[in-house]
């Protein structure tokens, strides 16, 4: 079961992060849940600056970008 | 049903029935209200759109993709020196604060984990400010003389204001958010040069292609009930008699002013190196684009022009609809520029309230523009219509220096960021310093 947290304010970027993550998540058919974090202070406490960010399993994996499902995949795997 | 939920319904549906129902159709004061919005919207599609917004909108995206955030984020980091930190916090929203959306963040990462509160409200208070798109706009739409006031007083009073915010709490240390911030890698693809190679060509390509003629007279004349303020329109004259003046000007509008409102008409002078830009402004564009078309050609890779294109129209998406939008609402409440052209709001009100430049005229128009909520750009067309209805440039610049940096809506994200005190002498140094600037701007221009 992987967590993946898309964390940003709700600007459009981050809904299109979220549509990839998903995207890649059902592509490889694994288990997951998909979170939102959109307080500031909760993103704050990932030391992420830059939003649009990923997280998978509590860890940051990218920042500052949306990044394409293919991209997602090979983090998820 | 559950009538908990359905009665605001009920009463939305109310409303608008009551509004069609009475909707006052015929009345001359509405009539001509949306007669002068249209007209406006239509002015803003011919003259502003094509030249100037998707330029502008091409370079927006091109910063929001070539510019390496994390390159600038390292002069505002924890460990960064405090001078620098300043600086660069004062001018980087604009390459930053593209989307106003990314403002917040960023600020509290400055705040929490980077070089502290006084960088921090630096960039809070800069970054909506100076976003390029905004800064075009301003200029194209009010005049080059309140963009660069715009710009310029932005980034002086943005420092002021952090430095203001760093002595006042100087006494009190955070405790440093525990994570690490975490930065993506800096990819490098191109040198230095090239990128700048590559925005001036698009500004390059912006300026010359909105390259105005310059008028040949320049008539002042009274405006509004009572004749409170003067206004002044600059371009060909067209005709004149006992009882009007008709002037066409340089965005091609035509203007007919009543003989006895024309204080007087005065020729402008001629600049040669000037108008022999204007004469050749076409072919300088079309060199540009070729230059332009090169670089992208033997600079970029497909991917990344991709990701430009996307980024482009993405802003583009996001920000035009509200953009005219807010032009429509703006012609609607307060007309066009000149007599004859009122919108719903009398111009009289609008000359108590902001006209001239008095002290209360400035605070007035600074209280107004900080809590009322604008979006990104939408409060070009809306100091346009103030402006029009006889706002005084001091008050104009003023609410143009308070008006994005902070909302109703965006203090209270602050507030949940540096708590209630703060946020409340942080807006506070945002209008006392707008006003003064306003003031000091309505004294010279």
């Amino acid at each position: 079961m992987k967590k993946i947290q898309i964390l940003g304010t709700g600007c459009p970027k981050c809904k299109k992060l979220a549509e990839n993550a998903e995207a890649a998540a059902k592509d490889l058919g694994i288990e997951y849940s998909l979170e939102k974090v959109t307080q500031i202070n909760d993103i704050m406490k990932f030391g992420v600056m830059m939003t649009p960010a990923l997280a998978i399993d509590g860890q940051v994996k990218t920042v500052g970008k949306v990044v394409s499902p293919e991209d997602i995949k090979k983090m998820l795997s | 049903m559950g009538w908990k939920t359905e009665w605001k319904k009920l009463v939305v549906i109310a409303a608008v029935f009551a509004g069609c129902y009475w909707l006052p159709i015929g009345a001359a004061r509405f009539d001509n209200a949306v007669i002068e919005s249209l007209q406006l919207v239509k002015w803003y599609a011919r003259e502003h759109v094509l030249l100037c917004l998707v330029p502008a909108f091409f370079i927006a995206g091109g910063i929001s993709v070539f510019v390496s955030q994390a390159s600038i984020m390292k002069y505002l980091g924890a460990r960064a020196n405090k001078v620098l930190a300043y600086g660069v916090a004062s001018v980087s929203g604009s390459v930053l604060a593209v989307c106003s959306c990314t403002v917040l963040p960023l600020f509290a990462g400055i705040y929490k984990m980077g070089a502290g509160l006084g960088p921090a409200t630096t960039f809070l208070y800069s970054g909506p400010a100076i976003n390029v798109l905004a800064i075009i706009l301003t200029a194209r739409i009010l005049g080059v003389e309140l963009g660069i006031a715009r710009g310029v007083g932005a980034v002086a009073l943005s420092i002021v204001i952090g430095l203001l915010m760093h002595l006042i709490y100087r006494k009190e240390e955070l405790q440093k958010a525990a994570g690490q911030a975490a930065m993506p890698e800096p990819h490098v693809r191109r040198a230095l040069w090239q990128n700048a190679m590559y925005f001036a060509a698009m500004a390059g390509i912006l300026v010359f292609a909105n390259w105005a003629r310059s008028g040949d007279i320049r008539a002042v004349f009274l405006c509004c009930p009572g004749g409170l303020s003067t206004l002044s329109v600059e371009g060909t004259l067209v005709s004149q008699n006992q009882e009007q003046v008709t002037i066409q000007d340089v965005s091609g509008k035509t203007h007919q002013i009543p003989a006895n409102l024309v204080q007087n008409v005065q020729d402008v002078e001629k600049n040669s190196l000037y108008s022999l830009i204007y004469q050749f402004r076409w072919t300088i564009v079309v060199l540009l684009l070729v230059c332009f078309a090169v670089m992208l050609r033997f600079w970029f890779v497909r991917a990344e022009l991709l990701e430009w294109v996307e980024a482009t129209w993405g802003l583009t998406k996001q920000m035009l609809p509200l953009l005219l939008l807010g032009v429509f609402m703006s012609g609607v409440l307060l007309g066009r520029p000149g007599p004859g052209h009122e919108g719903l709001i009398p111009t009289a009100w609008v000359n108590a309230a902001v006209g001239g430049n008095s002290i209360r005229a400035n605070l007035l128009a600074a209280v107004a523009g900080a809590f009322m909520y604008f979006a990104t750009l939408t409060e070009v067309p809306i100091v346009q219509g103030l402006m029009g209805a006889g706002m005084g440039k001091g008050p104009a610049l003023a609410l143009l220096l308070a008006g994005p940096a902070v909302s109703l809506p965006s203090m209270l994200v602050i507030r949940s960021v540096m708590g209630t005190q703060k946020t409340v002498v942080f807006v506070t140094l945002v209008i006392v310093m707008a006003t003064l600037s306003g003031i000091v701007f309505g004294t010279f221009f």
